[in-house]
């Protein structure tokens, strides 16, 4: 049985943690039962189903510490691997930033976290998921490619000065891509959830077959810079990879973009449009997350960025208490407030622009002003006098995030994208440096 | 949360303290576990033929299994602290069948032979269940038994058997001497592998294989905080698959290039080349902002590698072009047709690329892949034409072979094995050159080494590759350092306007260590040789921007 019960849980940890020696013993207990179905060229191409229960130890002399892992549960096995994490801990080279384990802490319990009917998934149920995509883009003479995984599982952890946290969660990713026959014309729809009542892989589907007919006679425009609309899936990408960007050390070292010129960094400083609001929140009911952080930090509702202003940065412990503020963990998803308009009114209000689906091979290409590279894929469309005109080719863009969020046009209703909440996006003068004949 | 994610976590090494993604595989085990012999191969032979007697007795035509073990130590430091130490062992059984035509895959952890005779009946099971909605029959190629036979990496030093302390001293090392010539910070990092995987299969082989992959590397750091301005420099080690050995820093194996640039090929010297990372980090925040513009590119084999990995290793897998990547990786361009047509123009006629599994010393060189074929050299582009892909045996028929090119590869006994890229290495030019030689030639150009950002679509048309070092060359000298560039081009056109290859006593191999394809995705390494190579007229863009 993969999926313990918090008490359950608690009587193994308990247990290790009465076997050990060390100075400070920490034990983190996991377990999961995945799934997933891969299609391509409509039919299967694999499947799998697997469990993982596994305990690990990390014992503490000093600032030595050592880890050992273990899937067995007799008492012989768990009191061997305590003894092994402390022979580690013993032999480990000392750890100059080691800070001490934390207490108990009062943790806010997310129960949205976990859903019976993502528990429930089987493999028929993904075979079904799987067979109804692929029979919409037959009927339609086009090729689907898929892959759906489900995960439920467990976390708890505990440890000698007396911290405890457990928290059960599951999750749900579908995505598709559609392509035509002929190759020319290709469409993506994603949806990840912690509840499977709320997947519907057909209706993905349909919008990607949509879009994969849509997209057939691209015409070419000249690269530059366009008004763009970002549909949330695209706006995610980029704006993600800002947010892992937020660590107060690499800044306070002078080498990050939030790093200041002549030292120091832009914490309080408004880079942005002041319509950009960002935050984390692991109760919202969009997108909850445990309580907690694997260190045993409690995760609380943080705001990073409000009105453009950056109002947090994230902390490891020991940069925290090296500067002496309060350690707070990076975001994991995170909330971009948006407005109330659909993806359609943004088109709708647009003069002239070009629809994103998705951007795709995005990588940095300089960490100090955030610039990134990648291209426009399965589905990018013209936009004039508030329609869509026609398909064009991929184009490749060269933008940071940073100079996207100062030139925001207009923000429609955030969806779930990834494990964050993102709305699709209006941005000006976006930069477009080359086109290419991908499909 | 992914199962990849699972296991980082429950380590709590890597994943845990850097937040990294670097795929950590199994369990944490100490040092000396690491050192372990492999399970005794009579054991082995007679736990695979559980595995292959239950599968046919359950009505498979074929089957496989694969008994692995895969080693795992990991170093991390930075500056003077050792940030972790990893070390991780992972040990199962992975059976694959076909029954109706289906493929069927099912792994366990309990190697004992009640275990794989279930396992193997789960494989059954589920190769019947999908081949209700199979619509392609599996068309195996032909792989003749070959017998018991055993393949080893040819390391002269066994990474794991060298004490950590050792190691971790050399890293240290490699930090203070960046320290010392001016660097802020430094990361160093070193990668070891070993994976022992007997394979056998109703083919009638039991091949007995011990591989090992090594990876030293780092990134040096310079501030100037008055300017606001930070650059790196990454280590221009490349991974290999060798053993400890290469770490002695021979100076054989040093090719002097021009401004005190040192080209290493088998053996590499870490700490001379941190010493010059950090002096050339420091150089880089005052280098000029290149003048965007067509300039002729001198590639220097540590940077080419990932361009040919990108741009013609990734279009020529056989599986994307057929479309079974399309969810994920993409397509190609490189479709049948063009292949068929006996006359696209990859490159230009100098360009020949080849596939080989063989090559000693690198990432992909093995005796025999994931499903027993054994390995060879065959080519890809022959005189800048398409001539062939990668495959496997489930897929070579389409090329009308006969024989599997040997591709098949998984990261672990519980993944499945699919088909993975061999080294593809471009062959030095046959005329003698070296790269001071090449450069003199070129009036216009930018001379870039070490591997930068990299982007390419998702069907290997448009590309941007970035560096770690650019200097300019004006009427055939090395005018200076330039900062903020990146090349853009399309792959036809960019290997057509390859107009000189430097000869074989340049060539040397980069790696990717972690290459990911697939869903769930799985790591691969691979090797791809060059020399000094020039590419003319060439589309560079400013990187550089203000925020």
């Amino acid at each position: 049985m993969a999926i313990l019960s918090r008490e359950e849980a608690k009587k193994i940890i308990d247990k290790v943690l009465s076997y050990a020696k060390a100075d400070e013993t920490a034990v983190s207990l996991g377990g999961s039962k995945t799934g997933n179905i891969r299609y391509a060229r409509n039919t299967v191409s694999t499947s799998g189903e697997s469990t993982n229960l596994a305990l690990a130890v990390t014992s503490v002399f000093g600032k030595r510490s050592g880890t050992a892992t273990i899937n067995e549960f007799d008492d012989e096995s768990l009191e061997k691997t305590v003894r092994r994490a402390e022979e580690i801990a013993r032999l480990a080279p000392e750890n100059p930033e080691y800070v001490p384990m934390l207490g108990p802490q009062q943790y806010t319990e997310v129960k949205e976290t976990y859903a019976d009917a993502t528990a429930a998934i089987n493999p028929e149920y993904r075979a079904k998921a799987a067979l109804d995509s692929i029979e919409i883009c037959k009927k339609k003479n086009l090729t689907s490619a898929g892959y759906l995984e489900d995960t439920t599982g467990f976390n708890a952890m505990g440890n000698s000065k007396g911290l405890f946290a457990y928290n059960r969660s599951t999750s749900v990713d579908f995505s598709v891509t559609v392509r035509t026959e002929d190759g020319l014309g290709s469409g993506y729809a994603i949806q990840d959830y912690n509840d499977a009542r709320k997947l519907n892989a057909a209706a993905s589907t349909e919008v990607a077959a949509q879009k994969a007919l849509a997209s057939k006679g691209a015409l070419a425009l000249e690269p530059g810079k366009y008004t763009v609309i970002l549909e949330p899936v695209a706006a995610a990408d980029l704006i993600q990879n800002m947010m892992r960007s937020l660590d107060a050390r690499n800044a306070d070292e002078g080498r990050s973009f939030l790093s200041k010129k002549g030292g120091g960094t832009r914490l309080g400083e408004k880079l942005f449009d002041e319509r950009v609001t960002i935050y984390s929140d692991p109760t919202n009911p969009e997108i909850p997350q445990s309580g907690f952080v694997m260190d045993g930090r409690p995760r609380e509702k943080t705001t990073w960025i409000e009105k453009g202003v950056v109002k947090n940065m994230a902390y490891s412990r020991f940069w925290a208490q090296k500067q002496g503020v309060k350690a707070l963990p990076p975001p994991f998803g995170f909330i971009m407030e948006g407005g109330n308009e659909s993806l359609a009114d943004l088109i709708k209000g647009t003069k002239k622009g070009i629809l994103v689906t998705r951007f795709w091979y995005i990588r940095a290409v300089d960490p100090q002003t955030l610039l990134y590279t990648g291209l426009t894929r399965d589905g990018t469309f013209y936009i004039e006098n508030g329609k869509i005109k026609h398909p064009i080719k991929n184009f490749r863009f060269n933008e940071s995030p940073v100079i996207m969020l100062n030139n925001v046009e207009a923000m429609g209703k955030p969806v779930r994208v990834n494990g964050s909440l993102i709305p699709p996006l209006k941005i000006r003068d976006f930069t477009f440096s080359s086109l290419s004949d991908a499909v | 949360m992914k199962r990849r994610d699972f296991i980082q976590w429950s380590g709590m090494g890597v994943g845990a303290i850097l937040g990294s993604s670097i795929p950590v595989i199994g369990r944490a085990v100490t040092p000396e576990e690491l050192l372990e012999p492999a399970a005794d191969r009579a054991l082995k032979k007679r736990l695979a033929d559980v595995a292959l007697n239950a599968a046919r007795a359950k009505g498979a035509t074929y089957s496989d299994v694969r008994i692995g073990r895969y080693l795992q130590q990991f170093l991390f430091t930075r500056e003077k602290n050792v940030q972790n130490i990893t070390n991780a062992e992972s040990y199962g059984v992975g059976i694959r069948v076909i029954v109706n035509g289906t493929w069927g895959f099912a792994a366990t952890s309990d190697v004992t032979p009640d275990g794989i005779a279930r396992c193997a009946e789960t494989a059954v099971a589920i190769a019947k269940a999908n081949s209700r909605i199979q619509t392609e029959p599996v068309n195996l190629a032909p792989q003749k038994g070959v017998g018991e036979v055993v393949w080893n990496t040819p390391i002269q030093k066994n990474a794991f058997q060298v004490p950590v302390q050792e190691k971790i001293d050399l890293l240290l090392n490699v930090n203070s001497q960046a320290m010392q010539n001016g660097a802020a910070f430094v990361t160093s990092n070193l990668f070891q592998v070993n994976e022992q995987k007997y394979f056998a299969s109703t083919d009638g082989s039991y091949i007995d294989q011990d591989i090992h992959r090594i990876w030293p590397t780092f990134t040096v750091t310079v501030i100037d905080k008055a300017a606001g301005k930070f650059k790196t420099r990454d280590a221009l080690s490349s991974p290999m698959g060798m053993g400890y050995e290469y770490m002695d820093g021979l100076a054989s194996e040093k090719i002097p290039g021009p401004n005190g640039l040192v080209g290493y090929r088998n053996s590499y010297d870490m700490v001379e080349d941190a010493i010059l990372a950090a002096k050339q980090s420091k150089e880089k925040v005052t280098a000029k902002s290149v003048e965007a513009g067509k300039y002729d590119l001198v590639l220097d084999p540590n940077h080419l590698g990932l361009t040919i990995h990108e741009s013609v290793g990734h279009p020529t897998e056989l599986d994307r072009v057929l479309g079974y990547e399309a969810n994920y990786a993409g397509t190609s361009f490189a479709t049948l047709d063009k292949w068929r047509s006996k006359s696209f123009n990859y490159g230009s006629p100098l360009v020949n690329i080849v596939a080989d599994k063989t090559q000693p010393h690198t990432l992909g060189c093995v005796g025999y892949d994931d499903e027993g074929v054994p390995c060879k050299q065959w080519d890809i582009i022959k005189n800048g034409i398409l001539v062939n892909y990668q495959a496997t045996r489930d897929q070579v028929g389409i090329l009308g072979e006969k024989e599997s090119h040997g591709c098949c590869y998984a990261d672990d006994w519980s993944s499945v094995q699919f088909q993975r890229m061999p080294n593809v290495s471009l062959l030095p030019g046959k005329e003698k050159l070296n790269v001071n030689d090449m450069i003199k030639g070129v009036e216009k150009g930018i001379y870039i080494i070490g591997r930068g950002s990299y982007s390419i679509d998702q069907q290997r048309y448009n590309f941007q590759f970035g560096g770690q070092l650019f200097y300019e060359i004006k009427n055939g000298q090395i005018a200076g350092m330039l900062d903020d560039v990146a090349y853009q081009s399309n792959t036809q056109e960019f290997w057509n306007s390859c107009a000189q290859i430097c000869d074989k006593d340049d060539y040397r191999t980069f790696g990717s260590f972690f290459d990911g394809k697939g869903q769930p995705s799985q790591v691969s390494a691979v090797s791809h040789g060059s020399s000094t190579t020039r590419f003319n007229g060439v589309n560079v863009i400013n990187t550089g921007r203000k925020i």
